[in-house]
C-alpha cells in the first residue's frame, strides 16, 4: 500500500491551503527538495551530520523488566531520547536547515509548542551559522522555561505569540504570517508532519530514519521484523518517521497513541484522529478538532507536544484506511506510565512518549509472548520535570524508611 | 457569474470612479451593530461590500482583523448566522450593492460546499473570497459555485509570476483581488513601488476587473492606485474606525477614500 496517492495528497488529505503569496515559495521548496533528494552529496551530508553530531543510529534497547512485568510481547525501545537535544526533532531540523542553506535562505523561522522543535531548529542553525527565530505561544513560553533558555543560549530569538489560545496552534499561525511577509529570504522549518505540501512529505522523509533503523536493528536482533510498532501522535512527526518504512509490511501492526487529556468525553483532549472531523488547518486537509461551524477547538494534553487540534495528513489517511490503529491515553495514564518506565527501565520518557508507553501495556498483553513490540521512545523527560513534579512525587521503591 | 459585480464596476466606470470594496467583520461587536457598520460603508460610498466571517485561525490577517475575528466569535458569529441575519437586511436596504463573503475555506467546508453555495445565492450573496484557497485547490469549489452562480474571486500576490497571474485571471469570476504587499492584512504607510506595474500586468490579461487590497487605508493611496486598478479594497482601516468610533467614522473614511478614486 502506498500512502501518497498523488503529490502532496494522502487519499482525501493533504494539499496546499495557503495564501497565494506562499504558493510560489512552496513550489520553490518542492523543487529544491526534489533536487536535493536527487543529489547524492546532499543525502551523504545529512547522514554525516546525523552520525557525527546527532549520534545516530540511536540504539534499540531491549526492555527486559517491562517485558517481564507486562507479561506479553517482548518489548523494545527505539531510543530517540538519546539523540542530541533529547528527542527525534533534530532528525528533521538537520535536514531542513541543510536544505535552507542549499537554497540560499539567510533566515530561518520555526514554530514550537513544548520547545523541542524550537531547540532542535536553534541547534541546527547554530551548527550551520544561520539566524533563527522561533515563534512560541506566550503560555508555552511561561510553562517551558528550560527550553526557552536553551533556544536563547543557542543564539535564537524566541518570539512569544499573544494571539488566540497562546499555544502551539497560534505559534504556527504567527510563523505563517511572518513567513508571508518575508517569504523571499526566509525558510520556514515546520516540525510536525503537518502543514501545506511539501512539508508533510519532507518531515516524513527526514524522520523515516527512525523506522529504517528499527528495520535494520530488529533484523539484526531477532532476525525478522517486529510484530508491532507503537508511537505517540500529536502532529505526528515521530509516529510517521517510525511507522512509514513499514506501511507495506502487512505483518507489522502500526499503532498511534493520541492524547485523551482529561478523557475523551471531557472535551479536553488532543485526539484528532479519534474524534476529529475533516477540515483544513495550517495549510492541509486532515482530521481536526473543530465545532460544527468550522472553528478550530483548543486541544488539551498534559504534554505540550500532543496539545494540538490537528494531525498530519498522512497519519489521517493511515488511520482512516485502517492501516494504523489508533489508541489513546489520558493525562493520568501518561503520568503513571512515566513513573513506571522510570522505575522499571531507568529511563525518564517525555510526557508525549509516556502516552505511547501507557497504551503499549495493553497492546503487549494482547499480542502475547513470543511476539515483538517496538515502542518509539521519542524523547526524554527532562523538559517535563516541572510539570510532573508539581503533582508530587511518589515514594521511593525498595528502600526501608 | 452573478453579473451583479460586473454591473457595480460598470456603474462606477460610467461615473469615472474606481470601485471601493469596503470590508468589515460580521458580528463585530455583535450581529446587529455590524449590520449598521456594513450599511454605513454603503452610505459612505462603498460600491461592493465585503462581509468578513470570522475564523479561529486567520493566517492571512494582521492584528486589526484578528482582534475583530475574536470579538465576532465571542459574539457568536457563524457563517450560518451571517447568511441568515446579516445578508438579508443588507440586501433589502441596498439591492444593487453586491455582497461578497470573505472567510477561510474551513468555515465553508464545515457548512458544506454545495449547501453554502445554495444558501449564499438564495440570500443574495454575489461572490466569495477565500484567502487560503489557492488555484490548485479551488477547482471543485469553483465548479460548485458556478453551478449556483456564485463568484469565486481569486487572489494574486506580489510573489505570483506573470504566467501564474495570467492563469489565475483567466479562471477568475467577479474580479481579481491583487494583494498589494507580501504580508497579512493591515494598514501600511507605504505601498510597494512596483505595485502599479503588477496591477497593469494582471489587468492586461484579465477578462474581469482588477482591484488592489491589503495595506490601503487612505484617500491618497486610493488616488495613486485609481489609475492602475479598477478599484481598491479597504479592510483593516474601516474595521478599526468602526471599532474605535462607530459606524459614522467608517462611513466618513469610505467617503474620503471614494474621493481619491475619482478619475
Amino acid at each position: 500500500m502506498k500512502s501518497e496517492t498523488v503529490a502532496g495528497r494522502f487519499g482525501r488529505y493533504g494539499g496546499r491551503y495557503v495564501p497565494e503569496t506562499l504558493v510560489p515559495a512552496l513550489l520553490e521548496l518542492e523543487e529544491a527538495y526534489a533536487a536535493a533528494r536527487a543529489d547524492p552529496t546532499f543525502g551523504e551530508e545529512v547522514s554525516r551530520v546525523l552520525r557525527e553530531f546527532v549520534g545516530r543510529p540511536t540504539v534499540l534497547t531491549p526492555a527486559h523488566r517491562l517485558t517481564e512485568s507486562w507479561g506479553g510481547a517482548t518489548v523494545w525501545l527505539k531510543r530517540e531520547d538519546l539523540a542530541h537535544t533529547g528527542a527525534h526533532k533534530i532528525n528533521n531540523t538537520v535536514g531542513q536547515v541543510l536544505l535552507a542553506r542549499r537554497m540560499g535562505k539567510r533566515r530561518v523561522i520555526a514554530e514550537t509548542g513544548a520547545g523541542q522543535h524550537g531547540v532542535a531548529t536553534a541547534t541546527a542553525c547554530a551548527l550551520f551559522g544561520l539566524s533563527c527565530e522561533v515563534f512560541m505561544g506566550a503560555l508555552d513560553v511561561e510553562r517551558q522555561a528550560l527550553n526557552v533558555f536553551r533556544m536563547r543560549a543557542l543564539g535564537a530569538v524566541v518570539r512569544p505569540v499573544e494571539s488566540g489560545s497562546r499555544t502551539l496552534k497560534d505559534a504556527m499561525n504567527e510563523a505563517m504570517r511572518v513567513w508571508v511577509s518575508q517569504v523571499r529570504d526566509t525558510y520556514y522549518v515546520i516540525g510536525s508532519a503537518a502543514g501545506p505540501h511539501p512539508y508533510p512529505t519532507i518531515v516524513r522523509d527526514f524522520q523515516s530514519i527512525i523506522g529504517r533503523e528499527i528495520r535494520a536493528q530488529t533484523q539484526a536482533a531477532i532476525g525478522r521484523l517486529p510484530d508491532a510498532i507503537i508511537a505517540c501522535v500529536g502532529g505526528g512527526s515521530n509516529a510517521i518517521g517510525a511507522l512509514h518504512p513499514f506501511i507495506e509490511d502487512a505483518s507489522v501492526r502500526l499503532v498511534g497513541v493520541e492524547a485523551a487529556g482529561h478523557g475523551l468525553q471531557s472535551g479536553q483532549h488532543g485526539a484528532s484522529l479519534t474524534l476529529g472531523t475533516e477540515g483544513v488547518l495550517h495549510g492541509s486537509r486532515s482530521l481536526v478538532l473543530q465545532d460544527e461551524n468550522g472553528q478550530i477547538q483548543e486541544a488539551h494534553s498534559i504534554s505540550a507536544g500532543l496539545d494540538y487540534p490537528g494531525v498530519g495528513p498522512e497519519l489521517a489517511h493511515l488511520a482512516t484506511t485502517g492501516r494504523m490503529e489508533v489508541r489513546t491515553a489520558t493525562d493520568d495514564e501518561a503520568l503513571a506510565a512515566f513513573y513506571e518506565v522510570a522505575r522499571t527501565e531507568g529511563i525518564l520518557p517525555a510526557l508525549e512518549t509516556s502516552h505511547a508507553f501507557a497504551a503499549a501495556r495493553a497492546l503487549a498483553q494482547d499480542m502475547g509472548r513470543g511476539t515483538h513490540l517496538v515502542i518509539n521512545c521519542s524523547g526524554r523527560g527532562d523538559k517535563d520535570v516541572a510539570t510532573i513534579s508539581a503533582r508530587g512525587v511518589p515514594a521511593a521503591v525498595g528502600v526501608k524508611a | 457569474m452573478s453579473g451583479e459585480i460586473a454591473k457595480a464596476f460598470a456603474r462606477a466606470r460610467s461615473r469615472a470612479e474606481g470601485v471601493l470594496v469596503g470590508y468589515a467583520m460580521a458580528g463585530d461587536p455583535n450581529i446587529e451593530r455590524s449590520v449598521e457598520v456594513f450599511a454605513a460603508l454603503v452610505e459612505g460610498g462603498a460600491d461592493i461590500v465585503e462581509v468578513g466571517v470570522a475564523f479561529s485561525d486567520p493566517i492571512a490577517d494582521g492584528p486589526v482583523i484578528q482582534a475583530a475575528s475574536e470579538r465576532a466569535l465571542r459574539a457568536g458569529a457563524t457563517l450560518r448566522r451571517v447568511l441568515d441575519e446579516v445578508i438579508p437586511p443588507l440586501r433589502q436596504r441596498f439591492p444593487e450593492t453586491p455582497l461578497v463573503i470573505m472567510t477561510y475555506v474551513n468555515v465553508v467546508l464545515a457548512l458544506g460546499e454545495a449547501r453554502y453555495a445554495k444558501l449564499a445565492r438564495e440570500r443574495g450573496v454575489a461572490g466569495t473570497i477565500l484567502p487560503d484557497l489557492p488555484p490548485e485547490e479551488s477547482e471543485s469549489l469553483r465548479a460548485t459555485f458556478d453551478a449556483e452562480g456564485l463568484d469565486l474571486i481569486p487572489l494574486c500576490a506580489p510573489t505570483t509570476s506573470a504566467a501564474r497571474a495570467q492563469a489565475i485571471a483567466k479562471d477568475a469570476r467577479g474580479f481579481v483581488y491583487c494583494v498589494s504587499v507580501a504580508g497579512v492584512t493591515g494598514m501600511r504607510a507605504e505601498l510597494p513601488p512596483d505595485l502599479s506595474e503588477r496591477l497593469e500586468l494582471v489587468r492586461r490579461v484579465s477578462p474581469v476587473p482588477v482591484v488592489a487590497g491589503f495595506g490601503i487605508s487612505n484617500e491618497e493611496q486610493a488616488r495613486t492606485l485609481a489609475s492602475h486598478a479598477d478599484g481598491v479594497v479597504v479592510g483593516s482601516a474601516l474595521v478599526r474606525a468602526a471599532n474605535a468610533d462607530g459606524p459614522a467614522a467608517a462611513k466618513r473614511l469610505c467617503a474620503d477614500i471614494k474621493r481619491g478614486l475619482k478619475r
